[in-house]
């Protein structure tokens, strides 16, 4: 794979959910090394463009590349693929009858033949990189909200993966927890080499680590650029997602089941 | 489309099972989740087991001796007890308990997997959800079911053998000889037991089918639970009956 080639690339891709279209017309070129904000309302289509790029759901036109080649449709090409593709959920997903150890452990034990002493060190390393080595033994009933969304990202890094997905990795976590986070991501992906988008509707928390900010709304992409320009944006449509204006072009009320997003202006 | 529906759901059960099979392999993490299940759903079985099989061999062994004691063939009541058992009521009954006990436990779980993002997080780990969550429950029911069916039996016998030479007064050397001219080891003895496996692999995979495709709410955990006793209860119904004429004619 071409080391300067983008590591996702969209183009022209349309998006259906239940029998609608959530978002169209997305073009999408994220470079290797960057941390990417994708930011919207609740509701605007981020988890849906996230679910794309892991191979959840198909595109209904147009087509998603990741890791320098199209997302596969055959289950077995595609769970090859998501062992390059790290995914911090937003509601963590970690197996509750495991401990943070024994999570972190289960991607390498599956997918590497490395002996036991090896995995556990790696573990043990993981856990350190998102500040967790002491709770190696808790479960995860035990964790507050922030250790146990550390632990999923230490999970999520088992493998070492080039390409790094978190879908709102904020929710529900306390503004010193958020910092952690998110001084986690931009550390991790700059001390291990990666590419990270980070998919979220916490505007002020991310911008500041972010490289390049895009903002999905009604439908489509609304805005490309850095957190800077973003910032200084005079678009009334992201200033109105910005500044958390409750009136503007910007529905508040969610769209009905069965109708389609609309037509760009 | 009622019709229709059922079909398609019927379709994607037998694809369920497909999937299951395909995903079960002998690997270390598989036998060790195996092991953890079987202790889940296996081993904390017994007590209701051991309880419920004492009862029905309490029941079985005095409904028994009243009938047959009005043509003075009360010594028989072992017979009754032990063909009833063996053909029917262990396999039927430990299945139906087992189902009230684990195999609502299996849904709950696999809906509650599903509702907390762990079945997604598998499988965009690359692991698949069937192998890790489900294979290991639907081995580990198939192999339980079978020993806590002999388990079952041996309750129900043990209880009856105390009722009949106890209380009744059936000679304790009679009540074992018709007994164990009675029963046949091929036709009723290793019969039960294949279908207790049948009755485990379907109370298994209704539960885990239920589970696993439960909706991600706690609503939907609570709905497929139900389902899953329900559902299974009635197939393992409709199963011993088609074995039974099927194995004993």
């Amino acid at each position: 794979m071409d080391p300067n080639a983008p590591i996702v690339r969209l183009a022209g891709v349309r998006l259906d959910r239940g029998g609608r279209t959530v978002l169209r017309d997305i073009d999408l070129t994220v470079p290797r090394g960057q941390v990417v904000a994708v930011l919207g309302p609740s509701g605007s289509g981020k988890s849906t463009l996230l679910a794309a790029l892991t191979g959840e759901l198909e595109p209904a036109a147009g087509t998603v590349e990741v890791l320098g080649r199209p997302v596969p449709r055959r289950m077995r090409d595609l769970l090859e693929l998501r062992k390059g593709i790290g995914v911090l959920l937003q509601g963590n997903g970690l197996l509750t009858d495991l401990s943070a150890a024994e999570n972190v452990a289960l991607p390498l034990r599956t997918h590497t033949k490395l002996p036991r002493p090896v995995i556990d060190r790696l573990v043990r390393m993981k856990l350190h990189a998102v500040g967790l080595r002491a709770a190696a033994d808790a479960f995860p009933r035990e964790l507050s909200g922030g250790m146990a969304r550390r632990v999923a990202l230490a999970r999520a890094l088992a493998l070492d993966p080039p390409l790094m997905l978190y879908d709102e990795p904020l929710t529900g976590l306390d503004p010193i927890a958020s910092g952690v986070v998110m001084d986690l991501v931009r550390r991790l992906n700059d001390t291990l080499g990666l590419t990270s988008i980070v998919v979220t509707h916490h505007v002020h928390e991310t911008l500041p680590v972010a490289d390049h900010a895009i903002v999905i709304a009604n439908g489509g992409i609304v805005f490309s650029g850095t957190s800077a320009q973003l910032q200084a944006s005079t678009d009334p449509l992201v200033r109105q997602f910005l500044d958390g204006q409750p009136d503007g072009p910007i529905p508040f009320d969610a769209a009905p089941r069965g109708a389609t997003v609309p037509e760009a202006a | 489309m009622p019709f229709v529906a059922a079909t398609r759901s019927v379709g994607r059960a037998g694809l369920f099972t497909l999937s299951v099979l395909r995903a079960s392999k002998p690997t270390a993490d598989f036998l060790r989740e195996l092991v953890r299940e079987i202790y889940k759903i296996g081993a904390r079985s017994l007590p209701i087991i051991a309880v419920g099989g004492a009862f029905v061999g309490l029941s079985v062994t005095l409904l028994g001796y009243r009938a047959l004691d009005t043509y003075g063939a009360a010594n028989q009541v072992s017979a009754m007890l032990g063909l009833g058992l063996y053909r029917e009521l262990g396999p039927v009954l430990t299945a139906l308990l087992f189902i009230g006990r684990a195999g609502s436990s299996i849904a709950a779980e696999l809906g509650l997997m599903r509702a907390t993002d762990q079945i997604t997080a598998l499988g965009l780990m690359a692991i698949d959800p069937v192998g890790k969550a489900v294979a290991p429950r639907f081995w580990a029911a198939v192999l339980c079911v079978p020993l806590l069916t002999a388990f079952f039996c041996s309750l129900a016998i043990s209880a009856s053998y105390f009722e009949a030479v106890h209380v009744i007064g059936v000679e304790s050397g009679v009540f074992w000889q018709v007994l164990k001219d009675s029963v046949d080891f091929g036709k009723d003895f290793a019969m039960a037991f294949a279908k207790a496996a049948v009755f485990g692999a379907v109370a298994a995979l209704v539960a885990a089918y239920v589970g696993f495709h439960a909706e991600p709410t706690i609503e939907g955990t609570s709905v497929a639970t139900t389902k899953a006793v329900v559902n299974a209860s009635l197939l393992v119904l409709m199963f011993n009956f088609v074995m039974s004429a099927l194995l004993f004619r």
